[in-house]
């Protein structure tokens, strides 16, 4: 195995595992504000107890996060130090202001939210829930910065010794490429936390107990599914598919499996792109539908991968093509699901529908896989390039570091977080069999003026 | 621009090491501190709402650091890639464990995670010791600026030495037991009773023991670096630095003796202060200096970014800076006093 292979896995592993935990951070973070604003304004105990049960859910979730998600920042230096050195001025930036603006934010309401409910106004526990919100949404923000100024980058000038410079604050912020990501990644988060409150509803009332708790989830949880899922596809998912077709034409292509350049460009449902063949195994086609998708007209034509140097391919081109056709595939079924949950909410019948239920319950890892196939597909989509059109990604590992030492790092994170994901579901376990009733065994740690 | 950044990422590991060293101090500490279980939940709640804030100190530096001097970031971030690593390991488990006691019932599963908190805490405090003192020992610096270490050789600083060596061990003790002194002060600032009483009777033995490895460890940074003693004899007013060194360590024995808590930990603040400031002092302005000769030190001329990124960081740091203090200072403020336990049944 080579230095750049070890090097790109020991980023993938710990960034894909990192991220299961963030998407539920974000999503929640809306949800409780969601659940903490009904219960200021109705004063109803209910709801202030399950903005509780899925703030102690969050609480644990965040941990993992945060201490998944440290690593991260080192791993710019520690694995792609030639990268950092080029690039360190331009996308250190965003990086550090997720530290400065967001991570002080975060800790501190946290910390006010999970341990000061008793030390302050109800007013103000709400509030703390809504900086929660901010703060993680901000913190998402400041990454897809980062990772749009690698996709598209933009605002910059190179120094006489090959380093980027930042030209513009706000260009650098608002990025285009990161509008949109944002967005999409955004109801992507949501989508996962929606999944996740009504599946615990779900085994609630399948199980036949705690059915008033159950059904506030079901509520938050399918309406905010609903929502979530139409918006990850329309308009997010649509708008930033034709800025990639823009901009980058070629990893449209590869997620597409289009091989050769069409007039009127099909859509391959399943299939298994062959690239010594060129061409799709198996497939399934709808005519035209590509086409239409990306120009709005079933006639234009679609460059395909024939269209560029083989040298520029997607790396991994079947990956990206796999992972694009689960992230939509599964996509599609959220829509379906939550818009029969919701129509069912609607009709005061889903609480007693069994079938419906069980559908909502089995659906809550689909989101985790959704989600990182749809980081697949923009991170394998970039390949070659760890900056689109200027730095290969063979140029910017650390040379410094032997893919053995690379290895035996990345067993080690491996055992590391074999063991954190053991540790997690034992907990988050624990939690949903206890349940949102108020805990009352131990005695509560005030901290006294 | 460059000292202004470079006194700006000092300043933020500072603020890392005096508010993160005091709950990795108490990491240490509560391993043979406690003696009950109210104890231990009174001495872990007095860092719980505060440990996950001070480690943002830690990331906010790192990426302050990253675009301000992107070339010492990559090479220090690579060359130092295995006790990196570790590091991380250890700051993983530390917060895992820390934070999931409290969720965890089962006596068995509770003295483990405790364990794996006091035992990462104490190899953090040494790992970050040594680190520091591998920097100032300096590192093989290809013309490239960059190299690789081992985690060791043959434990003596010389042009190929290791991560550890027997004057980076120094660093890395020193760092134990001024961060220890840390939490113990701390443990005293925010409990009561018997808890207090003994963390106070081991002040008197650790505030000797830090008098000593202070005076070494500064012997022995002279006999491996002569050159960083240029600085003060160019500018002889800056040797109120070693001066805040000595003095604030005998205020911690003073106003521990006296029963001012507050003062006493904030002269170890001060104490912790000095010595960073004194080791950055001494390197200025060099950032990472070469034991395969001084041409090949990553110097502040040589790793600062450009103009116009330094001019944007800059506008967006002072904001933001401002803002994160202030949540600091919130939060301490709401959770200021002591920790008790209190039964809402009683």
């Amino acid at each position: 195995m080579t230095a750049e292979l070890i090097h790109r896995l020991h980023f993938a592993f710990t960034i894909t595992f990192h991220y299961l935990f963030p998407q539920l951070t974000m999503g929640l973070a809306l949800l409780i504000v969601v659940l903490k604003s009904v219960a200021l304004k109705t004063g109803s105990e209910q709801w202030d107890r399950a903005a509780r049960f899925w703030g102690r859910i969050f609480g644990i979730n965040f941990v993992f996060g945060v201490v998944t998600g440290i690593p991260m920042e080192f791993e710019f230096g520690t694995n792609w130090a030639r990268f950092s050195q080029l690039s360190g001025g331009v996308i250190g930036q965003p990086l550090a202001m997720e530290g400065v603006f967001s991570f002080f934010l975060e800790s501190a309401f946290l910390g006010l939210f999970l341990y000061g409910e008793n030390r302050i106004s109800k007013l103000m526990h709400w509030f703390s829930a809504v900086m929660i919100f901010v703060g993680s949404w901000v913190s998402g923000f400041f990454i897809i910065v980062t990772d749009a100024w690698m996709q598209h980058p933009v605002a910059y000038d190179r120094l006489p010794n090959g380093q980027f410079e930042v030209l513009s604050f706000w260009q650098l912020l608002f990025n285009p490429w990161a509008l949109l990501q944002y967005c999409h990644n955004m109801m992507g988060a949501v989508v996962t936390g929606s999944f996740v409150m009504s599946a615990v509803g779900a085994f609630y009332l399948l199980e036949g107990h705690r059915a008033h708790s159950a059904r506030i989830f079901l509520k938050v949880g399918v309406i905010a599914g609903l929502a979530s899922s139409i918006l990850i596809i329309f308009p997010t998912g649509d708008l930033a598919g034709k800025y990639v077709a823009h901009h980058q034409p070629i990893t449209i292509a590869g997620m597409e499996g289009l091989f050769k350049t069409e007039a009127g460009a099909g859509m391959v449902l399943i299939g298994q792109p062959n690239p010594d063949t060129g061409q799709i195994d198996n497939p399934i086609v709808v005519n035209d539908l590509l086409s239409f998708l990306i120009y709005g007209t079933t006639k234009a034509e679609v460059k395909g991968l024939d269209q560029f140097p083989r040298d520029q391919w997607p790396t991994a081109l079947p990956l990206l093509f796999y992972a694009y056709h689960i992230m939509a595939g599964l996509g599609t079924w959220f829509v379906f699901l939550m818009f029969v949950s919701a129509f069912l909410l609607w009709r005061r019948r889903l609480y007693h529908s069994r079938w419906a239920l069980w559908a909502l319950l089995l659906s809550f890892p689909l989101p985790y896989i959704a989600n990182t196939a749809g980081w697949m597909t923009a991170e394998l989509g970039r390949q070659p390039w760890l900056i689109y059109g200027l730095l290969r990604t063979s140029e910017g590992y650390s040379s410094t570091v032997s893919a053995s030492n690379g290895l035996f790092t990345l067993l080690g994170f491996m055992g590391l977080y074999a063991l954190l994901g053991l540790l997690f579901t034992v907990l988050i376990y624990r939690e949903i069999s206890h349940g949102p009733e108020p805990k009352a065994k131990v005695p509560e740690i005030t901290h006294a003026a | 621009m460059g000292f202004i950044w470079f006194w700006l990422v000092a300043i933020m590991i500072v603020a890392y090491v005096v508010l993160d060293g005091f709950d990795l101090g108490v990491g240490v500490l509560h391993l043979f501190l406690v003696r009950t279980e109210t104890e231990r939940r009174t001495t872990l709640a007095s860092i719980g709402p505060v440990w996950d804030g001070n480690e943002v100190w830690l990331l906010a530096g790192g990426g302050t650091l990253y675009f301000a001097f992107p070339l010492l970031y990559a090479s220090a971030f690579s060359g130092f890639y295995l006790p990196l690593m570790i590091v991380l390991w250890l700051l993983v488990l530390r917060g895992v464990s820390l934070e999931l006691r409290n969720h965890v019932d089962v006596g068995v599963w509770r003295a483990l995670l405790d364990g794996v908190f006091g035992l990462a805490s104490a190899l953090l405090t040494i790992f970050f010791g040594a680190a520091l003192a591998n920097v100032l020992r300096g590192v093989p610096l290809a013309d490239d600026g960059f190299f690789f270490l081992p985690l060791w050789t043959n434990w003596h600083p010389g042009p190929q030495p290791g991560i550890l060596d027997w004057y980076t061990v120094i660093g890395g003790v020193v760092a134990l037991v001024a961060l220890t002194l840390h939490g113990a002060l701390w443990i005293i600032l925010k409990t009561s009773g018997d808890l207090a009483d003994r963390a106070s009777r081991m002040v008197k033995p650790l505030c000797v023991q830090l008098i000593a490895l202070t005076v070494i460890s500064l012997g022995a940074t002279i006999h491996v670096r002569p050159a960083c003693m240029d600085n003060y004899f160019n500018y002889p007013f800056t040797f109120i630095i070693p001066v805040g060194v000595v003095a604030s360590l005998a205020a911690i024995w003073v106003f521990n003796r006296k029963g001012q808590p507050l003062k006493a930990f904030l002269s170890s603040c001060l104490y912790l202060f000095f010595m960073l400031a004194g080791a950055c002092w001494g390197l200025y302005p060099t950032l990472l200096p070469a034991s395969t000769g001084a041409e090949r030190d990553i110097t502040l001329a040589r790793a600062i970014s450009g103009p116009h990124t330094l001019a944007v960081g800059l506008a967006w740091w002072a904001v933001g800076m401002t803002l994160a203090v202030g949540y600091v200072v919130f939060v301490y403020a709401k959770f200021k006093g002591k920790v008790d336990l209190a039964s809402p049944g009683h």
